[in-house]
């Protein structure tokens, strides 16, 4: 986006939320720090960010987005599938 | 590992090519010419790393320096002011 | 949305974050203990270990030039974990400021910064900072004048930059932990500069 007109910069700042951190954190592990087995590269994280369409890309925070691509990984690559997420994620939500 | 063929202080020009997947050459520069800063060595190829291949063999990689002048036609400023970007050397001629 | 008073359901993607991670931990790829672990070792990268990288500089001029020369090194010499960060270190002068942004994502020295704040992670600050850094840095209150050359270093791919600010005058004598804590976040990323009050 270098160059691109785009207005003011806010000067925003929050603290992240602890799930946050964990997605960082897992990114980091997955990447093959902190003694995790390397199961994914940066690259593949910015590609997958790179594949959200524009108005998505806008909407979503900064973890949204990296959670969003280091699932896709997963996916892409076999360590998780689909039809465990969906349910994973349906079950998470019931039980609240 | 891919040798250098650029050192510092060489004029080089950033390819303009436009194709897909991912890149780490940002739009903005391609096509532009500026001067080798300094060679940073040698890095897996992200093209290849985002694809879920090895990168190998090693590109060299290194920091241009361009003139905003020369960049943003309409650029305000110091005619010294200056970018620098780190570019992988498949992108130089 | 169920209805439960002050309970706050999960966002769609903390479900997401809550998914994967008992996913790869049913399946043996990552502990709890390590993602804790990694959270905590986050929580302790802060400003301050970069701004003591910068006061130690400012005192011990050979510190300096090993700095500049290659800053990874000089870093891992003062105690400071880099893990894989390759770091250069620029330095401003009384005729050049350097300023850092990265336009392809959002790269950042966090061994040595933290995470990154939100404005660096921004459509306007990544779009703008290349083309108009003036106007940018303007915006954060500073001004840089028109007689100084402006380095802009856009962080595209393996290397992550530092400022080396200038240290402010009327800090003579000062030891190093009072010259570190006026080098802000800020003043390592370039968009502001240290002042000794």
């Amino acid at each position: 986006m270098g160059g691109l007109p785009a207005g003011k910069v806010e000067p925003a700042e929050h603290d992240y939320a602890d799930w946050e951190r964990r997605v960082d954190a897992l990114m980091i592990i997955l990447s093959g720090g902190k003694g995790g087995r390397k199961l994914m590269t940066v690259d593949e994280l910015r590609k997958n960010i790179e594949a959200l369409p524009p108005d998505a890309y806008d909407r979503m925070g900064y973890y949204e987005r990296w959670v969003t691509s280091i699932t896709q990984i997963m996916i892409q690559r076999g360590v998780i599938t689909t039809d465990e997420l969906g349910r994973k994620m349906a079950e998470i939500d019931k039980r609240g | 590992m891919v040798e250098a063929r650029f050192k510092p202080g060489d004029r080089v020009k950033v390819r303009k090519a436009y194709p897909l997947g991912h890149i780490r050459t940002p739009f903005y520069i391609r096509g532009h010419s500026g001067v080798i800063e300094r060679i940073c060595g040698a890095f897996g190829n992200p093209e290849e790393l985002a694809q879920q291949r090895s990168g190998e063999p090693k590109q060299p990689l290194y920091r241009v320096r361009f003139v905003q002048n020369e960049v943003w036609p309409a650029y305000k400023g110091n005619p010294e002011d200056v970018l620098e970007v780190e570019i992988f050397q498949h992108w130089l001629e | 949305m169920k209805d439960n008073g002050s309970y706050q359901p999960y966002s769609y993607f903390q479900l997401m974050e809550v998914s994967l991670r008992e996913l790869l931990v049913e399946k043996g790829i990552v502990t709890e203990t390590q993602v804790a672990e990694e959270v905590a070792a986050m929580r302790m990268r802060t400003p301050a270990i970069g701004a003591k990288v910068v006061a130690r500089a400012w005192v011990d001029d050979s510190y300096k030039q090993k700095l500049l020369e290659n800053g990874s090194r000089a870093c891992e010499e003062l105690g400071i974990e880099v893990a894989a960060l390759k770091l250069v270190v620029v330095e401003n002068t009384p005729s050049t400021h350097n300023v850092v942004v990265c336009t392809l994502c959002s790269c950042y020295p966090r061994m040595l910064l933290g995470i990154p704040p939100e404005w660096y992670k921004s459509r306007s600050y990544r779009s703008r900072t290349v083309s108009e850094p003036r106007a940018v840095l303007a915006e954060f209150g500073l001004r840089i004048d028109e007689n100084m050359k402006i380095r802009v270093h856009d962080s595209t791919a393996d290397m992550r930059y530092l400022v080396l600010p200038m240290r402010p005058a009327g800090t003579d004598g000062w030891n190093e932990e009072r010259l570190a804590a006026v080098v802000t976040r800020d003043c390592m990323i370039g968009v502001a500069v240290p002042k000794s009050s």
